[in-house]
Order: structure tokens, then sequence, then C-alpha cells
């Protein structure tokens, strides 16, 4: 019997895809964000809203995801930014070809943010790097304050949190408080931030924290000129 | 349950290795997944198994070896196993100790009985 060592991850021909994208995004600034979440949370609202407090002229577009309908695109393209669907016939999450594919002919050198919708699900998008800068996770009262304990591989992989429908907090008993606990204990250096894509609370935020990772991003640029 | 799209891509590996073994027959592929991997052992070895049955892959097993998450303490080089998200260090008590391991989606190793 032979055994032969295959010291590689499952996934490599996914990474091999991701890591090119990410070379493409660092070197056309474009900051790129993934956001996952169960479906419902609110990921396509928080993208309305995102798009629509963006000026005119903003260099952003919108890849989003899900398994039929381009009903997400139809909703996104009404502010005016290009948005592009990636209808996945059935697979749950979105990979690196996908994206790969779904980005062809659009002009990388055009654009300065690039929000990606992946397929609601909380388990398997986790598996797949798509070359963005940071994944996001949203999570709404709606659901259980004890997500983050149920799917600990997406809240430990993702940069930041976006706690959606503040607003229905008077009427659901999810807790905030225990929710952020979670979040913590799962992913202790996690950045939260609180909104209401309904009423506007706290949106300012989440966009600042935007603002802040694509400063960062340019400062990286300059640094990294010789 | 995207652990069908995983097993096919163990598959993919096994191939591109047999490749390089003209004649060896394969038997037994290992994988190691980290426990915040998001991939189900079981619903893995399920879809391996609804892959290779009735294939010329028939009788190649699929060996899933569970990684646990592992945290360091940078405070006192203490490398110790995470249990229901306790990351203090149990041996000088720091509050803030870093992953070292737990997300693995690897191939370890490939069996092959030689011609």
């Amino acid at each position: 019997m032979n055994r032969v060592p295959m010291e590689k991850k499952v996934l490599s021909e996914n990474d091999r895809i991701a890591g090119q994208l990410r070379e493409r995004f660092g070197e056309n600034e474009v900051l790129c964000v993934n956001l996952i979440s169960s479906p419902g949370a609110g990921k396509t609202s928080l993208l309305e809203r995102t798009l629509e407090g963006f000026p005119r002229g903003e260099r952003v577009a919108v890849l989003t995801g899900d398994i039929q309908t381009d009903n997400d695109a139809a909703r996104l393209a009404r502010f005016g930014f290009p948005v592009r669907q990636i209808t996945t016939g059935g697979t749950c999450h979105l990979d690196a070809r996908m994206v790969e594919r779904a980005l062809e002919g659009w002009p990388l050198e055009d654009l300065d943010l690039l929000l990606i919708e992946n397929v609601g699900n909380l388990v398997c998008p986790a598996s797949y790097d798509l070359g963005e800068a940071a994944k996001i996770v949203v999570l709404s009262t709606a659901e259980g304050e004890d997500k983050p304990l149920k799917y600990p591989s997406i809240f430990f992989k993702s940069a930041l949190l976006v706690l959606n429908k503040i607003d229905l907090l008077p009427y659901v008993p999810f807790d905030m408080a225990k929710a952020r606990e979670n979040a913590r204990r799962v992913h202790p250096d996690m950045e939260i931030v609180e909104v209401s894509c309904a009423t506007g609370a706290g949106l300012a935020v989440w966009q600042q924290w935007l603002q802040k990772r694509r400063n960062a991003m340019a400062a990286e640029m300059i640094v990294g000129i010789p | 349950m995207h652990e069908l799209g995983i097993a096919n891509s163990v598959l993919e590996a096994v191939r591109a290795e047999a490749q390089r073994h003209p004649g060896a027959l394969p038997v037994k592929v290992s994988v190691r997944v980290g426990e915040l991997a998001g991939v189900d052992p079981d619903a893995l070895t399920f879809s391996f198994e609804a892959l290779t049955s009735g294939t010329e892959w028939a009788r190649l097993a699929l060996e899933v070896e569970t990684c646990p998450r592992l945290h360091h303490c940078p405070a006192c080089g203490n490398t110790f196993r995470v249990v229901d998200y306790q990351f203090a260090c149990p041996a000088c008590g720091a509050p803030r100790t870093e992953c070292v391991s737990g997300d693995e989606l690897e191939l370890a190793y490939l069996e092959m009985e030689e011609p």
C-alpha cells in the first residue's frame, strides 16, 4: 500500500480563482464585500438603503446571488448603479468562478466599491472565498439571538455583524445584549453595527464602516507604491 | 448542503493525483475538516458515497478527520483546545488568545494499491 500526502485545500480551485479576483480588486482599488445572512434578514433592503444613500456618480456596483429569479437585481437596479444577477440554479452559495464570470466585461477600473449579496444561507457561503476584502454577516431581530452559536463558522469569518430590523425590538423577544455577547463569544474582535432599513436608524454608522474600509484600502495602496 | 460540491472537489483531486500514478488503485482518501469549517462530516461522507457508488471509484473510501478549534496564548505560549467558546487561557488566565486552527478543509493523503 502506498500513501501519498496531498497537502492542499479541498477547495483549492475556488481559492485559486478567489486569489486572482482579490489581486484584480487590489490592482484596481476596488473594495469588495460579501454580504451573507439567512433568507429574509434584509440583505437586499440593506443594499437598497446603501445605494439610495450614495450620490449619483458614486463608483459602486452590485452582484446579487439567488437560486432562482432576478427579483433582487430588479429591486436594486432602480438606483441607477450597475447591478448584475447571478442565478445559481439550485446551488446554495456563490463561488469564486460565478463571481469571475459575472464580472466579465465589467471594467473594474471604473469601480471603487463592489457589493456582493450572497444566496440567503448561513452555512454554505462561509466555505467559499470570493476574493472579498471582508465578509459581512447580517442578522435580524426577527431571528434568534443564539444564531452566532448555532452557525459559528460564518460569524467567525465575518469582519462585521450588521444587526438589522432594530425597529422591531419592541415587538419581538430578541435580546440585543445577548446577541452581541454571543457574536463576541464566537468572534471576540467582531465589529457590530445596529441598523433599521425601515426607519434608517444606524445606517450612517454602516456607511461610515464602509467608508473607513475604503479609506484603509486607499491608504494601503499609497503605502504600497515604492 | 454544499457537501456534495465539496465531495466532488475531493474526487477531482483524487483523479488528478491518480493520473500521476498509472496503474495504482486509489482505495482511501483522507480529509481534515475543522469544527469551524461549516462542513458536516456525515453529510460529506454521504455525498461522497453517492458520487462513487456504482462507478470506477466504488472501492475508494473517504476518511474524515475532524480538527478542534485551537487557540494560542501570546502571554504564556500555551496552546489549548477551545470548548464552549471559552477563549481565556486555562494556564495563565489571559483573556485574549488567538485562533490558530479549526477552520481546515484540507486533503491529507491518498492511499493506493500498487499495480
